[in-house]
């Protein structure tokens, strides 16, 4: 498998950061787990992180401070081992959200075929599955905000770019495209959006609300 | 010649140079002798004098709390000033600089010194406190990759790496002031994504490549 579209090194910065919204933060955990490029890059970004801490200054802590770390390490219980990695398409944060794998996704359709699953996150952005059969097109929207989507099965070309597993397509305002799942397996995504989509014909402006799309 | 070769030559350049600047005195020294110039006191990058990953191992394998005092000595003052630079008050910031300083001690068996430095890994820990702690949104992590019977890092891997990261530092303390606020801003909190400019000026290929390498390793021993 080869991964040919990334994350922005923007997009990983603020991950390390620790500034992105958790919709967000989602689909980059889920790409990163898939993508050793992205996952070295974003190394070297905690390496700036790690920097920071090194040139932060120095703030005295309290006396009893080292004892008081030594208590509260008394008390802990050890940590497990990472789980094994689960035999299905969604890598481990994605499934820990969904609570299984594809087949514990709970599908609510859209029509033509078109299903999607809204994930429980915090405000100021939303993340959600898409299944897409093959051949069908997402409607015909654009960005007020930014748009990550990632590819967990089957493929989609927008006009522009072609986007198969492992695949992140990042969107912005500045662009508009109309995504069609290519033949094969349903297309299976992955899709975070910090603004509402706006469709740019009238019927499924009127349904948006309704969808929550 | 596209944008990322143009940056990779820039970059080569960078690292030319600082090599040439720094000599056989290392990083550190480079960066220590160049601060009276940039008019601000420069920090102690760590790695100079003290092995920080052999300590950590200490901890790791004989909880050795005399290596764990030196690594609490040198980090928790610096968690705790760098959580109050990301806006939390003295009493919260050393609160979660223990905090910091226990969950290191907890997970010392999960560090992999072939891919981070000891204070990289810190960093991590007292990002993901200061989330918890200024109620940020939650924030899932990667996948892990766990070492195979044998994956652990060779002894070379994990010097080149504890270098590139002194390296980095040297990089980061002799940023035009400017650059380094940006920079620092968006590692404190002050920047949202769309405000974090794509280019740091860094050079971070070299350290990118050697944690490419490591993977390579880790994925290699996992199959």
């Amino acid at each position: 498998m080869t991964i040919k579209h990334h994350l922005s090194d923007s997009l990983l910065i603020a991950y390390s950061a620790g500034q992105l919204p958790e919709a967000f933060n989602l689909v980059v955990a889920t790409h990163v787990s898939m993508c050793d490029d992205c996952r070295a890059a974003l190394g070297a970004f905690d390496a700036v992180g790690g920097g920071m801490v090194e040139s932060a200054g120095e703030v005295a802590v309290s006396h009893d401070s080292l004892a008081a770390t030594l208590a509260l390490i008394a008390a802990q219980t050890p940590v497990a081992d990472a789980p094994a990695r689960p035999a299905g398409i969604f890598p481990v944060p994605l499934a820990n959200y969904v609570g299984g794998d594809l087949d514990a996704v709970k599908w609510r359709s859209l029509g033509m075929g078109v299903r999607q699953a809204i994930l429980p996150t915090a405000k100021g952005a939303s993340v959600r599955l898409l299944h897409i059969p093959a051949g069908q097109a997402m409607p015909d929207h654009g960005h007020r905000g930014m748009e990550l989507t990632l590819v967990l099965q089957g493929a989609f070309s927008d006009g522009v770019g072609r986007y198969n597993r492992g695949d992140v397509d990042v969107e912005t305002e500045a662009t508009r495209h109309t995504p069609v799942a290519e033949a094969g397996p349903p297309c299976i995504c992955l899709s975070a959006t910090d603004a509402p989509l706006r469709f740019t014909n009238f019927v499924p402006r009127m349904l948006q609300p309704l969808f929550r799309i | 010649m596209d944008r990322r070769n143009a940056n990779m030559m820039i970059e080569g350049q960078i690292l030319e140079k600082m090599d040439a600047w720094a000599g056989p005195r290392g990083y550190a020294a480079l960066a220590k002798a160049m601060s009276p110039a940039l008019g601000r006191s420069f920090v102690s990058f760590g790695h100079d004098d003290v092995d920080w990953v052999a300590l950590l191992i200490a901890v790791r394998d004989r909880q050795d709390k005399a290596a764990f005092a030196a690594l609490f000595r040198h980090f928790a003052p610096r968690i705790k000033a760098f959580l109050m630079k990301s806006g939390a008050n003295a009493a919260l910031a050393e609160e979660c600089a223990q905090d910091v300083m226990a969950t290191l001690w907890q997970k010392a068996h999960l560090f992999d010194p072939g891919r981070a430095s000891v204070a990289t890994w810190v960093f991590t820990i007292a990002r993901n406190r200061r989330i918890d702690a200024l109620r940020k949104s939650r924030r899932p992590e990667p996948e892990d990759l766990p070492w195979g019977p044998e994956a652990g890092p060779d002894q070379v891997e994990v010097m080149e790496m504890q270098q590139e990261t002194d390296r980095l530092g040297a990089a980061l303390a002799l940023l035009p002031a400017k650059q380094r606020a940006l920079i620092e801003r968006a590692y404190y909190g002050d920047l949202t994504h769309s405000e974090i400019a794509n280019e740091t000026g860094l050079p971070l290929g070299t350290i990118k490549s050697r944690i490419r390498l490591a993977l390579e390793r880790l994925r290699h021993h996992m199959t």
